[in-house]
């Protein structure tokens, strides 16, 4: 296999698993978020206002790992800097 | 396919590139400053007011409310800048409605700039409140172990801040661009309704994440709480 197959498969392959395994551990977190702030907003009604803001940003937070995760996926679909190189020095073979 | 608004290209000068980013951003300041002088040219304070001064009374109040509630103790002296990071981030994420338009914080340059802005400020403000020693000895608190992590997590969350606003929004976009090849009609519309939501929900975000920053630079690890009513018996 020359350079440019092996690239490509290992670009592929490697985003596909990024996104898949990256939104896994984000998922169950803000899962777990939500349901602690569910319950606590059934023990304590008044503080819905900032249970609400807390809840929101802890959300942001777990979700910029799986916004992290996509970044690099995309990267390897749209921006390869390896492809590209590999590319460049292909119509010279 | 397009990454971000950087690759449109409208003029060109040899090195110098006059791309999407920059005139969408420099419309946007354009409308904000133009517009909010023309509201604010008659303000009245009695009981009848234009609808425009209401609204910017709305959301001006609002901000600072957020501010105070996230506990820095004098909302007038931040909501410059704080307001200022969540209006534009809003309205470039609202403006998505008009076709053609993309908006600039889809671009890691306009995010990077923001959390560089973020990043001077926190500083900025922690010595202002603290003077120079101050803020400086909090790099130690607790102890001066934690020197390196405390300097490691400041570059750390300026990064965080900056690639969760680029991910959000250049992720909203690429999804509808792809999802507009595949099924035309139905389905790009509800996921750009989800764009506009999740870009007002990161322009909070954003700028929640900073006035906590400057809350914790300003108030200092050691604060002292209020002291408590003794009962007197």
């Amino acid at each position: 296999m020359d350079n440019m197959t092996l690239i490509a498969i290992a670009s592929i392959v490697t985003a596909g698993l990024t996104i898949a395994l990256g939104s896994i551990g984000p998922a169950l977190g803000e899962g777990r978020a939500v349901a602690t702030a569910l319950s606590s907003l059934a023990q304590q009604p008044d503080a819905a206002t900032t249970i609400t803001r807390t809840l929101f940003v802890g959300l942001a937070m777990i979700e910029s790992i799986a916004i992290y995760c996509f970044v690099v996926s995309m990267i390897l679909i749209f921006a390869n800097p390896f492809w590209n190189h590999v590319i460049a020095q292909a119509p010279g073979k | 396919m397009r990454l971000s608004s950087d690759e449109m290209i409208f003029w060109q000068y040899g090195f110098l590139k006059l791309n999407g980013t920059i005139i969408f951003t420099w419309g946007l300041m354009f409308v904000m400053a133009v517009g909010s002088k023309l509201i604010t040219r008659n303000l009245s304070t009695e009981l009848k007011r234009s609808r425009w001064q209401n609204l910017l009374e709305i959301v001006v109040t609002g901000i600072e409310k957020q501010i105070e509630d996230v506990g820095l103790r004098h909302p007038k002296k931040y909501i410059g800048f704080l307001g200022t990071l969540f209006l534009f981030v809003a309205i470039a994420s609202l403006c998505t409605i008009i076709p053609g338009y993309e908006p600039p914080t889809g671009s890691l340059s306009t995010t990077a700039a923001l959390a560089l802005c973020v990043f001077v400020a926190v500083p900025f403000f922690g010595v202002e409140e603290q003077g120079l020693g101050g803020y400086l000895k909090s790099y130690a608190e607790p102890t001066i172990i934690m020197l390196p992590f405390n300097i490691i997590s400041e570059l750390s969350r300026t990064l965080a801040l900056a690639v969760r606003l680029f991910g959000n929004m250049m992720s909203g976009t690429m999804i509808l661009a792809i999802l507009l090849t595949i099924t035309p009609f139905i389905f790009p519309i509800a996921m750009s309704a989800l764009g506009l939501l999740t870009g007002m929900v990161q322009a909070y975000i954003f700028s929640i994440l900073a006035a906590v920053y400057i809350a914790a630079a300003t108030r200092g690890r050691t604060s002292t709480p209020e002291p408590s009513q003794e009962i007197k018996v």
